[in-house]
């Protein structure tokens, strides 16, 4: 019964899970009907992602904030659910398991920070 | 005037057998059962006890969907057998098994002994700041603060929702669905202070962190308990209580 | 510390094949399987900031392989799988919160319509910027 009852690392995981699960409920089907079809198929201007808007938007504080939320907390998101799914079909996922998709969405994380630097102002 | 006898509609019983005397592993026998409309399937047991065969071994008690000791699955659903009827599954055949996620002791009897360790371990009683002497008078509670945890309380420990939570089935360390029910029954009664008590069953994997919201538990729950809600809410009790900010969670009507 | 021991001769049945014997459960791994889409449409937003952080020719590179057939049938996939998300997301969200004073169906209803609504304000912005 003694190690059973350590505490669980589970909840920064977990907020991060949430926060990133509320955001994309809210945003993410318009972000990849928009980004995925919409623009690609024309049925929102090719416009929409020219490179000078995109990029003003990416130099902006706001959108900088914007796209690192995005990319950072659908990372989180994704990999807490993908490690418990792996759980789900029978996969073993010990702490290596957690540390490789965890480590991804970190690694992710810190990509996008670095680019959105290298992007400036 | 009587009414003209109706030859009597019979549905096939299909019933997991085990014999943990002669059988390696569980078998299926089906069963033809004469039935009214006013049959429950556990009245379809008992015909099959008392007229066909005699070895059929399942669990029973008060018949009306209180005591909690006949469930099982029906058609891989886990139901209270004396809460469903045969005419609603009529023409087509049933299939009843004892409880998933339960070792099997004999044909549709499963071994309780895990959940009655996990109740053990989640503190089910009040645990008070200090011991009031009875001369001291009854505990008063609102009626807003009986509601906070009365749901919770109606729990009757027929381990529907361990059949129906495939975390304690791929895990069964996992303390499940009731026992975390229950648990969040006494930290909620403002008559309890023994949160920091079960603090520990609640943050560990095993606690609150061993579900994952599949919310089939409280589907299958005959007395709406909805365990779901109890040990969810406490994901959110649980990390404010990973960041120390424990202090911030009494809930209403309780103190820590 | 246990106090009921467990009885023996028991048979254990297998877990193998669980999500497939109920539907409630196969909708729950679609659920959960959406992570996989999301996961995959952030490595693609990564991308694109990638090539928009290496300049112009690089960033049309990336708008190229969106238009592809592979890339739009993907983004298809991905919106019917977020679009679940989304829906199943605001169903179990009220299991988070405390016991509420109202039915927890207005609490999904409302996490639908500010879904609805965020999308609304996001395409009215889009249509605007580009007018």
């Amino acid at each position: 019964m003694g190690h059973a009852l350590k505490r669980s690392g589970e909840p920064p995981f977990w907020a991060l899970f949430g926060a990133g699960g509320m955001l994309s409920a809210l945003i993410g089907p318009v972000l990849i009907f928009t980004t995925g079809i919409a623009v690609p198929l024309g049925l929102l201007p090719a416009r929409t992602m020219s490179y000078a808007h995109v990029l003003a938007f990416a130099q902006n504080p706001l959108g900088k904030t914007a796209i690192f939320a995005v990319i950072a907390l659908f990372l989180f998101h994704g990999c807490h659910r993908m490690v418990h799914s792996l759980h789900d079909v029978g996969i073993r996922t010990g702490p290596t398991a957690r540390m490789v998709f965890y480590g991804a969405a970190i690694f992710g994380t810190f990509v996008a920070m670095d680019l959105l630097v290298r992007i400036g102002f | 005037m009587t009414a003209p006898q109706q030859a009597k509609r019979t549905i096939e019983i299909e019933c997991l057998r085990y014999n943990p005397e002669t059988d390696g592993a569980p078998r299926h026998q089906a069963y033809q059962v004469p039935f009214d409309d006013d049959m429950s399937v556990l009245q379809g047991l008992q015909y099959i006890k008392d007229h066909i065969d005699g070895s059929l071994t399942f669990r029973w008690s008060c018949r009306m969907a209180i005591c909690g000791s006949c469930g099982m699955m029906v058609n891989g659903e886990p139901v209270l057998s004396c809460h469903i009827f045969l005419r609603d599954y009529y023409p087509k055949k049933i299939s009843v098994a004892p409880l998933e996620h339960f070792p099997i002791m004999r044909d549709l009897v499963i071994d309780q002994s895990d959940f009655l360790n996990k109740l053990d371990a989640v503190k089910p009683y009040l645990i008070p700041k200090h011991e009031t002497p009875l001369a001291a008078g009854a505990n008063v509670q609102t009626p807003r603060q009986i509601e906070e945890y009365y749901q919770y309380s109606e729990c009757i420990n027929c381990l529907l929702c361990y059949a129906a939570c495939p975390q304690y089935g791929l895990d069964p360390e996992f303390t499940g669905p009731a026992a975390l029910a229950l648990l969040h029954r006494y930290n909620a009664d403002s008559r309890d202070q023994g949160f920091a008590a079960r603090s520990d069953v609640v943050n560990a994997e095993h606690g609150v962190w061993g579900c994952t919201l599949v919310g089939y538990c409280s589907e299958v729950c005959p007395k709406n308990v909805d365990p779901a809600h109890a040990i969810n809410q406490n994901k959110v009790t649980s990390t404010l209580d990973y960041f120390g900010l424990r202090k911030l969670l009494a809930p209403k009507g309780s103190s820590l | 510390m246990s106090r009921f021991k467990p009885a023996a001769h028991t048979y254990t049945r297998t877990m193998t094949g669980w999500w497939r014997k109920n539907p409630y459960f196969t909708r729950y791994m679609a659920r959960e399987g959406s992570a996989v889409f999301l996961s995959m449409y952030a490595l693609v937003v990564l991308a694109g900031l990638n090539s928009l952080s290496r300049g112009e020719a690089s960033y049309n590179a990336w708008r190229a392989s969106l238009a592809t057939p592979l890339a739009i049938v993907f983004h298809i996939v991905a919106l019917a799988a977020i679009t679940y998300h989304s829906i199943t997301w605001f169903q179990v969200m009220p299991k988070t919160a405390p016991r509420l004073p109202f039915n927890a169906k207005i609490l999904t209803a409302g996490g639908l319509a500010a879904a609805a609504g965020c999308s609304a304000i996001i395409l009215g912005a889009l249509l605007w910027a580009t007018r």
